[in-house]
């Protein structure tokens, strides 16, 4: 008797007790978006990433560990405009989690602070596999991580008023330093201006705006849609007439397709990291950028 | 005389009025650079002072034009309408073409107690399946509520779920209530259309009905630990199989359960767990046929037991499962019933009338599966199940009460298995095409060879699968 009494307050205390918990416990859906806040919040939070950079983001399911993850999160930053409407909600149905429903200050959809492009006339899945909100994939142009930044920080003290100045003052430091780098890329980036690629998805739509490359083709036929031989041999026919400098593809993107178009159309192919940890020197966001940068250049000779 | 100092005098002179005359030319040609200095600063002045009004008209062209940006991205998902708070709505579309060596309508699990639910395969040839009708939406910061509607071929509509959730309990609980799939096992809450294979595995049609849909409310609670734990409580009024509709207060069914998960590197995620339900069924018949051919309406009274332990595991290089993924998964049941068994042949041959005593129970089964997706759209998967007997304990039978064996022709003794093969190409998330090969030995003494070819797509909002 004594025994179980014993055990039975044990597990009350363990129920009713609060785990240790960092200022923040912050949820990233992306890696972008997991190595923003590290910038903003510092060790001020303890940040987990539901999805790598070798993993599609289209793809990710529900598992148990995102569930326990959600579970405790103070904050989920995500990128909305349905990219995570495979796996999020039914990770904030399972989650037991109320700050993270939706309507709630815990859920920071960064789409939401940017404009988004391609956002479709007719929402239709013959399409493809269309947002409605636009294309979702943001974090490619500086200037969007910028306008983000500041909002994910605001949203941070919000949550967490007590750590509000360090937010703001770490934010103030990110920001001067992204904008000194967003002008070096701008000018290293220069000679890009008007270079043709061809895709895999159309995931990289935001670095092609804001460089100024020119997208002539895609691997998929339509997005979401795996290459296909038919498809590829018909991009190889238009590039004929429309060339292109390099085929570029995204990390996670299977290697093949890219380089059976690259030997045949005797351009190079090229793997860009996408998000943070895509490549060695992508580890950050200006890794990422100062690689994606780097990369383009060394084939726009 | 006149000439050298007269000209050294006039040239003095000259030179002074020059001078004279240059002083004042010095004078005025300083006084023009003044005046100009001034005139040019002034207008630098005047030019500096635009410049800074304008640089801060600039600034503040740029803040509202950055306001204007986020207010457009922010209003780019709204539309303003009646129809604007619409729940989601998707619509499933299923159908198969089915080849059968048996008969369908014969189809039984020899051994164990019919579960009454739609467990046969479907009938041959071309024939509709369940055609789902899902509504789900927020209701409010507190709730959530989803519909599900099963349009039968038969031209019958079925709630197949519909219930509330709450959104905003505190310490990870959550409280589902109305109609829903129980949470025990693993495969009991998945959706028919995102089943692996055509059909349930066979501890799910003979201990489940197929699976188990209740009446009543669930507690979960999700532990705030990096392992993924969770428990949880339902309560129902049991008159599902194992229960039976009682017409009695309180409460008529009851299962606990928990999982495990978590991730095995960036590859793998794997989830666990343990249930057990209880239900009280009170006069759960079913049909039988005695040894003279005549019908026999039997009917069982008491308790059942049930224990699932299930186990599920994926894999995907780098966690990337668009190209190549594997999934492996298994369930093992064990039912124990206990009570009275009553059997009534006033139907038909009417040799005994109704005679009853003892029944008990204690009988379970498993089954594995893998799937795996070779290359991008395309899948193969191998099932096994199997059932065991077990031991069964006859009252009616044993204390000779009449009845023999053999006027229990579907509790006779009989292990039933079967084997499946299926391959299945998803071009998108949104549509599949199945061909499945079971060979089934439900049956005891026959083996039905089948072959069923299966399509399943969905429109509308995009449903997450669970994992």
């Amino acid at each position: 008797m004594n025994r179980i009494l014993k055990l039975l307050i044990t597990l009350a205390a363990w129920l009713v007790v609060q785990p240790a918990l960092a200022a923040l416990n912050i949820f990233a859906c992306e890696p972008e978006w997991g190595a923003l806040a590290k910038e903003l919040a510092g060790d001020k939070a303890s940040i987990y990433v539901a999805a790598n950079a070798l993993q599609d983001p289209h793809r990710i399911e529900a598992r148990p560990s995102l569930i326990a993850r959600a579970r405790s999160a103070d904050l989920v930053v995500c990128t909305g405009a349905e990219l995570e409407i495979g796996w999020l909600p039914l990770v904030q149905a399972q989650s037991g989690n109320s700050r993270i429903q939706t309507g709630q200050p815990g859920l920071f959809e960064a789409a939401r602070y940017v404009v988004t492009l391609e956002v479709p006339q007719r929402f239709d899945r013959a399409q493809g596999d269309v947002h409605p909100a636009g294309n979702p994939h943001v974090h490619l142009d500086p200037r969007n991580i910028e306008k983000i930044a500041t909002a994910l920080a605001e949203r941070m003290a919000q949550l967490d008023p007590g750590e509000a100045a360090q937010y703001r003052s770490h934010a103030t430091a990110f920001l001067e330093r992204w904008q000194q780098a967003t002008e070096r890329w701008e000018k290293t980036g220069a000679p890009l201006k008007g270079m043709a690629i061809v895709v895999y998805h159309k995931n990289l739509s935001y670095l092609s705006n804001w460089l100024g490359l020119r997208e002539v083709g895609s691997l998929e036929p339509k997005p979401g849609l795996p290459p296909t031989a038919s498809h590829l041999s018909e991009l190889l026919a238009n590039l004929a007439r429309n060339p292109a400098k390099v085929v570029v593809r995204a990390a996670y993107n299977d290697p093949r397709a890219s380089e059976w178009l690259s030997e045949r159309a005797r351009i190079p192919a090229l793997m860009l990291p996408f998000t943070v940890g895509g490549s060695d020197k992508a580890q950050d966001l200006f890794g990422l950028f100062d690689d994606t940068l780097m990369r383009l250049l060394a084939v726009a000779k | 005389m006149f000439n050298r100092n007269l000209i050294a005098a006039a040239i003095a002179l000259a030179f002074s009025g020059a001078a004279q005359g240059q002083d004042g030319e010095l004078a005025k040609i300083r006084e023009e650079i003044r005046q100009v200095k001034e005139g040019y600063e002034r207008r630098i002045d005047a030019l500096e002072k635009r410049l800074a009004e304008a640089e801060a008209k600039a600034g503040k062209a740029e803040a509202s034009a950055a306001k204007a940006e986020t207010t457009a991205a922010a209003s780019q998902g709204r539309t303003a309408s009646d129809n604007a708070f619409n729940p989601a709505i998707s619509l499933i579309l299923q159908g198969t073409y089915a080849s059968t060596s048996q008969d369908p309508n014969t189809f039984r699990i020899t051994g164990f107690v019919p579960s009454g639910g739609e467990v046969g395969p479907p009938k041959r040839s071309f024939g509709l399946a369940e055609t789902e009708l899902t509504f789900s939406a927020n209701i409010d910061p507190y709730f959530r509520g989803v519909a599900i509607a099963a349009l039968t071929p038969e031209n019958e509509v079925e709630v197949e779920e519909a219930y509330f959730q709450t959104l905003a309990l505190p310490r990870g609980f959550t409280l589902k209530g109305g109609r829903f799939f129980s949470g025990i096992g693993y495969q009991n809450e998945i959706h028919q259309h995102a089943w692996d294979f055509q059909d349930a595995p066979l501890p799910y049609k003979a201990f489940l009905g197929g699976r188990l849909r209740q009446d009543g409310v669930q507690l979960r609670w999700i532990a705030p630990t990096e392992l993924f734990m969770e428990l949880g409580a339902e309560l129902s009024s049991g008159d599902q199989f194992p229960g039976s509709d009682r017409n009695k207060n309180g409460v008529g069914g009851s299962s606990i359960f928990g999982h495990l998960g978590g991730d095995i590197g960036r590859s793998t995620a794997w989830r666990t767990g343990l249930s057990y339900l209880r239900a009280s069924p009170q006069g759960r018949g079913y049909e039988d046929v005695d040894s003279l051919g005549g019908t026999v309406a039997n009917s069982f009274t008491g308790k059942a037991r049930l224990w699932v332990a299930d186990a599920i595991l994926k894999w995907a290089p780098n966690g990337n499962a668009s190209y190549t993924n594997f999934k492996l998964q298994g369930e093992y049941f064990r039912l124990k019933q206990d009570g009275t068994l009553t059997y009534d042949d006033s139907g038909g041959s009417n040799a005994f009338g109704a005679v009853n005593d003892y029944f008990n129970a204690n009988q379970s089964g498993w089954y594995a599966q893998g799937v795996w997706q070779f290359m991008p759209r395309w899948r193969a998967g191998y099932r096994y199940d199997t059932l065991r007997y077990g031991t069964v304990g006859n009252g009616i039978v044993n204390n000779g009460l009449g009845p023999v064996s053999a006027d229990f022709p579907l509790l006779a003794s009989h292990n039933p298995s079967r084997n499946t093969l299926m391959f299945d190409w998803s071009p998108t998330e949104f549509s599949r095409l199945r061909l499945q090969y079971a060979s089934d030995q439900s049956r005891l003494g026959a083996t039905d060879n089948q072959v069923f070819v299966q399509y399943i797509y969905s429109l509308g909002a995009h449903g997450g699968h669970k994992f």
